[in-house]
């Protein structure tokens, strides 16, 4: 596996940490109440998008490189 | 005697010898750091319900400060980014471009490494505190008017030692307690050392959690270390392989590239099972 794929294996692991960061934030909004809490949903949300806004950059700016 | 494929893939596999070693290394590393997971995954699932301290065995996780574990993910998965594209701009014959990637990612590695720092020392400065009376505080203590640093291990305190050093008396500020709104007052509770049970700072003998958490992101740290200072004898004195042997150089640079993203992504799942479940 080249950097290249690991890279993107890496990318869709922080795009589902940051989903699952976005979802702890708006569970614990739910019960505290807290705008801090509501503020960790929405910053993970804009930080999962913004990771696939780049996956998408990174595949068109490397699509010559292999992926072995 | 040359050695074969070090900078061209062997044609049966379609690698070169470093990339196969590296993914050797990383399968021994990945046991390394699955059997902590697991271990850590098993201790909390079998910690005490309720809030610690006032449960003595409940799973203090709730210390761990999330703003300061996101920023530090965001860091690093900045320096992922860098250390991709650094590659990207050998494959694309760009020295210049690479040499400014890599130094923004050793220069994000000590960032991560620096505020790991900061959260270690809010850790070893931070008392858990138990008196005879059953009542638990977790807080900062004051001995002889003196605050307990974080690089001197006299500065650790205890009750053996408070005992020992014939302290009668220490200063303690409790943290706010959760659940009471959070606005506790600062002042210095006085605290006669015959009336405590039990003090400790955040350390690894404290408590199973600090042992784990000390564990894991110490021994990620060694990696962050490490793996930067690789990419720095590759970005500064190593890069003089460049001009004789390109090839073999931006293999180098793929093979610490995987590095370093394996290390990230342990944090990518330390992350949210230490701080956040």
């Amino acid at each position: 596996m080249s950097l290249k794929a690991f890279h993107l294996v890496f990318i869709v692991a922080s795009v589902l940490l940051m989903t699952g960061f976005s979802a702890w934030g708006g569970a614990r909004w739910r019960t505290t109440g807290d705008v801090v809490d509501l503020a960790w949903c929405f910053l993970g949300g804009v930080a999962a998008v913004g990771l696939v806004v780049y996956a998408r950059y990174f595949l068109k700016k490397l699509k010559h490189i292999s992926y072995l | 005697m040359e050695i074969p494929y070090t900078d061209k893939a062997r044609p049966d596999t379609g690698l070169y010898n470093a990339k196969v070693g590296l993914w050797l290394f990383l399968a021994s590393e990945i046991m390394l750091f699955g059997a902590l997971f697991s271990s850590y995954i098993m201790l909390r699932v079998g910690a005490d319900e309720g809030v610690w301290p006032a449960v003595k065995l409940a799973w203090p996780h709730h210390l761990l400060n999330v703003p300061i574990g996101t920023f530090n993910t965001a860091v690093l998965i900045t320096s992922s980014v860098t250390v991709v594209m650094a590659w990207a701009s050998l494959k694309m014959n760009n020295f210049k471009r690479f040499r400014m990637f890599m130094v923004i990612t050793i220069l994000c590695a000590f960032a991560f490494l620096g505020i790991k720092s900061y959260e270690y020392n809010e850790k070893f400065t931070h008392y858990e505190l138990r008196l005879k009376d059953g009542k638990a505080l977790t807080g900062h203590l004051e001995v002889n008017g003196k605050h307990p640093g974080f690089w001197s291990p006299s500065d650790l305190w205890n009750l053996p030692r408070l005992t020992s050093s014939n302290v009668t008396e220490v200063k303690f500020v409790a943290d706010p307690m959760e659940g009471h709104g959070g606005h506790a007052s600062h002042e210095a509770l006085t605290v006669k050392v015959d009336e405590i049970s039990h003090l400790d700072a955040f350390i690894p003998r404290n408590h199973t959690f600090f042992a784990i958490y000390f564990t894991i992101t110490a021994l990620h740290g060694l990696h962050v270390l490490g793996g930067a200072l690789v990419l720095a004898y590759f970005t500064f004195p190593g890069a003089g392989m460049w001009k004789t042997n390109p090839e073999q150089f931006t293999n180098r640079i793929e093979v610490g590239g995987l590095f370093w993203h394996f290390v990230d992504l342990v944090w990518i799942f330390l992350f949210p099972v230490v701080y956040l479940l």
